[in-house]
């Protein structure tokens, strides 16, 4: 699985990187999680609210940070909630 | 409809909310006066009593409001906001765009992807601005703040004025044609156009939204309104009445510019500086002038003209810090001659 947290840096941003690297560890699940912080990759998702998760190329979250149960729901089951 | 454990606390602990606000200042009052036994009128108790009864009265409209306006905003997205003004006419644009500013979830971590977003799918720069400035200026936390310190009247007043100012200098932004101090990249890169896909939300999850707004923002300002509280009950009990109207009274005539300066590099939230404003007033500063402080402080900040540097020249900063506080500074002028 190819994870991407979009995010320029706001405190936010990095909550949502630390606790997705915390439920794949977690969780055991075979992930690739990279940050993209350069604004104009960020755009090419064509999302406007920052924090984003990216899930294999699929926006699956925006605007907020999600509890850590809510985002292991999302990873395992890939239940998208934007 | 099904109900569920989401839809009916809420509607059970409506009238728990109603009984204990209406009963604040009778409950106060006795805790002062009888529990404690302090005397009427002497500068500790005033100030207790100011701090007993303000802080849980603006705690309680916080969370009861931001709960409707997080079920509220479950409606409005950026996206929608933005499709809603795609291509709309100067004025007519301006003004929807204000009006969209104030429901629109708004953070200032997202203005430059909001802008971005707002720019390259072809709303106009000058209805982009009177969204990035209404957004911030007329937010929730301001609103219910006034109306608990001041009454409805100012909180409308407000609004009113706000939104004038959105408006209004969004429209000169656009008429003076600034996109050539637009950073060039940002005409030149392209967003992707990952198709929307909207989803139904049910009255469910949007009440779990309304739970999640009260969690997150009153989980933040909570400790500012303590604190801005907490500032004003001292000035409340302990400065002498009219002592502020030296400084800031309607007679000072440069007491205006004088605050808008002062608030512009000044960064609080609403939370802490609506409740020092209201003692400020009380204490004799003209609310004109407290108005036009308290704006200036909301509306420009420091740090959002550092994050809007990344896409703006700072010609067009400057342009923008001048605009909008021209205009606050018109509007504390106007009240201090009309109060």
């Amino acid at each position: 699985m190819n994870i991407q947290v979009l995010g320029t840096g706001c405190p936010k941003c990095k909550t949502l990187e630390k606790i997705t690297r915390e439920v794949v560890a977690e969780a055991g699940i075979d992930a690739n999680i990279t940050k993209v912080e350069d604004i104009v990759e960020i755009m090419k998702f064509n999302v406007m609210t920052t924090p984003a998760l990216v899930v294999d190329g699929k926006v699956v979250l925006k605007g907020r940070v999600p509890s850590n149960s809510e985002l292991k729901e999302i990873l395992t089951n890939k239940v998208f909630r934007i | 409809m099904k109900l569920n454990k989401n839809i009916i606390i809420p509607l059970l602990l409506l009238p728990i909310w109603y009984l204990v606000y209406s009963n604040l200042q009778p409950a106060t009052d006795w805790v002062i006066d009888s529990a404690f036994g302090l005397a009427k009128g002497a500068h500790l108790t005033e100030t207790l009593r100011f701090f007993i009864f303000e802080f849980p009265k603006v705690l309680m409209l916080l969370v009861l409001i931001i709960f409707f306006v997080g079920i509220l905003r479950s409606f409005f997205t950026p996206e929608r906001t933005r499709k809603a003004l795609e291509g709309k006419r100067t004025f007519t644009g301006n003004v929807m765009a204000s009006l969209l500013g104030i429901v629109t979830p708004f953070c200032s971590c997202s203005a430059i992807p909001l802008f971005l977003g707002f720019v390259e799918s072809g709303v106009p720069l000058g209805i982009t601005f009177s969204f990035l400035i209404a957004a911030p200026m007329i937010n929730e936390v301001a609103v219910i703040l006034l109306y608990g310190m001041f009454g409805w009247k100012t909180a409308v007043i407000y609004i009113a004025t706000g939104l004038t100012i959105a408006i209004i200098a969004g429209w000169i932004i656009g008429k003076l044609k600034l996109e050539k101090w637009v950073e060039e990249w940002v005409y030149a890169s392209h967003m992707g156009n990952a198709d929307e896909e909207e989803e139904k939300l049910t009255l469910s999850v949007r009440i779990k939204m309304g739970y999640d707004a009260v969690k997150d923002i009153v989980g933040k300002v909570w400790l500012y309104v303590a604190l801005g509280i907490a500032v004003g009950a001292g000035a409340h009990g302990y400065v002498p009445s009219e002592f502020m109207a030296s400084f800031m009274g309607k007679d000072v005539w440069y007491a205006v510019p004088l605050s808008v300066l002062i608030g512009i590099p000044l960064y609080s939230n609403a939370a802490g500086i609506v409740p020092i404003v209201s003692v400020l007033i009380e204490k004799g500063a003209s609310l004109g002038t407290a108005l036009a402080f308290m704006m200036s402080v909301i509306a420009l900040s420091l740090p959002e003209m550092i994050i809007l540097r990344k896409v703006l020249k700072m010609p067009l900063i400057l342009t923008f810090i001048a605009i909008v506080g021209g205009g606050i500074m018109i509007v504390g002028f106007l009240f201090n001659l009309i109060f």
